[in-house]
């Protein structure tokens, strides 16, 4: 089980947070304007990244608030977590023995 | 030809002697220069494929190029429930093309496969599910696939070790019964396939991890960077499983495809006690018994992405609460293993078996959480596709552009959970 650590709480087990899937997607701004193969994009295209993955998880049984976490997904590591908004960190600066991203 | 070919008179004949001559079921290949075709990955579904292009299609210059050793991805990790009553008719009769071939495949393989029709049974522990099963039962009657709907006491005749009491959590309200549904030895598979393979001329080459797909002037594919040397190609088939979007990211072809952990367990060996394969998603529970006589226990996925090919102990705990609360007489049972395997799930929960916007690149995935039941029917759909740069009419509609079109096939939505 994770161990994650919410920007508002601190460290707590995995079972108290739902997970949110990849972060930065953002929504379309003008969605008439898209066609569908850039919608398919949005909706379903996903970097599944193997290394240095941003995520969104929500501490739905703590605070209720959403916020990104950075997670090698060859080790499951934790190399960090930040607030809704920040932009992605570098993973180097978050954690220097982290792989590079997998893009 | 096979150099030996397996049956009693000859297991006798060896029995007698020793079993001092038997010979190594494949060949050790090194890659070669170059081949007609090239599939990635050495899992059931890749090395079916591979068969299927030198027995059907009469490409002989084929490599099956594998990073770790062959069946040591989700073919020698899955607990190996077998079926074909899925709601949509597309589903049904692309999981049904597997389920007629696994009765003949050890005959067709001269392998024993171990394929055992034991009967599947599906859960109902709520006014929904029953709902839905009955719907996926005449579904499926009209589709030309078995499926029956039982009530309790039928589903406890069937298997007489299932709780029907209505004490428990959740009670079980009856069950979707697919005869035709059993389980096959997942190793046997995957060496069934390369024996038959190696046999037509196909090189299985392990331990030879892909890391670049070269593509030429015009972007159709070329070559294979491998980490045993370039192996040039104008034919590759994807058949990766959980590691399918890194392939497929070497050509620049992004998927609508996640890799998440899932987890299955077993008992210790105990007498035969189970006689069918019994699932139920409502409560994340499946389990069998093998011929060796430990219980196969599945469980279910984790929230989160991961290429880790393990899983966090809760998952398991879940799973062994409902198991427990469904069969009583397995409390006391010790589980001996546990191990993940990192399956490539779909938005809509069905598969990917098509060309690509890359010329000579094919792919075969998005299998998720059940794809050993389609191993012979995927391998030789696959193998038609990538022969043919066409697809068979079965997979047609399993293409990638149903994303974009619109035409999901949307088993999640129909089972409502992990399948
Ligand atoms: C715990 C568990 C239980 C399951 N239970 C069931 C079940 O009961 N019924 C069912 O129908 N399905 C089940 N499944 C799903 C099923 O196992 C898979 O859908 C199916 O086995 C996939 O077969 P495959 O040949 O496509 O993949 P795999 O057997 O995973 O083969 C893919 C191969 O590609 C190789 N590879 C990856 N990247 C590279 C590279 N860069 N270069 C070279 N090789 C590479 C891998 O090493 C691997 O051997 C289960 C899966 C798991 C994990
Ligand atoms: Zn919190």
């Amino acid at each position: 089980m994770l161990l994650i650590p919410c920007p508002h709480c601190g460290p707590r087990p995995e079972l108290e947070f739902s997970y949110g899937g990849e972060a930065h997607i953002a929504r379309p701004r003008q969605p008439a304007e898209l066609d569908d193969a850039a919608w398919a994009n949005f909706l379903y295209t996903r970097r599944n990244t193997k290394g240095a993955h941003a995520e969104r998880w929500r501490h739905a049984r703590g605070c209720g608030r959403f916020f990104n976490v950075l997670r090698d997904t060859t080790s499951d590591k934790i190399l960090t977590s930040y607030p809704v908004g920040a932009p992605r960190p570098d993973p180097r600066a978050a954690d220097s023995a982290a792989p590079e991203s997998a893009r | 030809m096979f150099r030996q070919r397996f049956s009693g008179l000859a297991l006798i004949r060896r029995g007698l002697t020793g079993h001092r001559d038997w010979q190594p079921h494949w060949r050790k290949a090194a890659p070669l220069a170059s081949y007609d075709a090239v599939i990635v990955g050495g899992g059931g579904h890749g090395l079916g494929a591979a068969y299927y292009l030198a027995r059907e299609h009469g490409l002989t210059r084929v490599a099956v190029v594998e990073k770790g050793w062959i069946g040591g991805g989700n073919t020698g990790r899955n607990t190996t429930i077998i079926r074909s009553n899925y709601l949509f008719p597309q589903s049904a009769a692309l999981y049904d093309h597997a389920v007629k071939m696994w009765g003949e495949l050890s005959q067709v393989l001269n392998y024993n496969v171990m394929f055992s029709p034991r009967g599947v049974m599906m859960l109902a522990h709520t006014v929904h599910d029953v709902q839905v099963f009955k719907r996926h039962v005449h579904a499926n009657r009209c589709a030309g696939v078995d499926n029956e709907w039982l009530e309790p006491e039928q589903a406890k005749a069937f298997c007489p070790p299932l709780n029907i009491g209505s004490d428990i959590r959740y009670p079980v309200l009856g069950a979707a019964l697919q005869r035709r549904g059993g389980t096959a030895r997942h190793d046997a598979v995957a060496w069934g396939y390369a024996r038959a393979a190696d046999a037509l001329g196909v090189d299985i080459i392990e331990n030879c991890e892909v890391t670049g797909i070269r593509r030429d002037s015009a972007g159709a594919v070329e070559a294979l960077e491998t980490s045993r040397g370039l192996i040039r190609t104008r034919k590759v088939g994807v058949s990766a499983a959980g590691n399918t979007s890194v392939v497929m990211a070497m050509a620049g072809v992004r998927l609508p495809l996640e890799s998440y952990p899932l987890q299955a367990l077993v008992s210790e060996p105990v007498k035969p006690v189970f006689p069918c394969v019994v699932m139920s998603n409502t409560i994340h529970a499946y389990i069998s018994q093998s011929d060796k006589g430990e219980l196969v226990i599945g469980a279910g996925t984790d929230a989160y992405t991961s290429y880790t090919q393990r899983g966090a102990l809760h998952v398991n705990t879940h799973t062994l609460d409902a198991i427990c609360e469904l069969f009583p007489d397995f409390r006391r049972l010790r589980m001996l293993r546990n191990w993940g395997g990192i399956v490539d799930v779909t938005p809509d929960r069905s598969p990917i078996i098509a060309k690509t916007p890359v010329p000579g690149l094919y792919v075969n995935c998005g299998w998720g959480t059940g794809g050993f039941k389609a191993t012979p029917g995927s391998a030789h759909l696959f193998a038609w596709t990538i022969a043919r740069d066409e697809p068979h009419p079965i997979n047609a509609p399993f293409n990638i552009e149903r994303f974009r079109d619109g035409h999901l096939i949307d088993e999640a939505a129909a089972a409502a959970v992990a399948h």
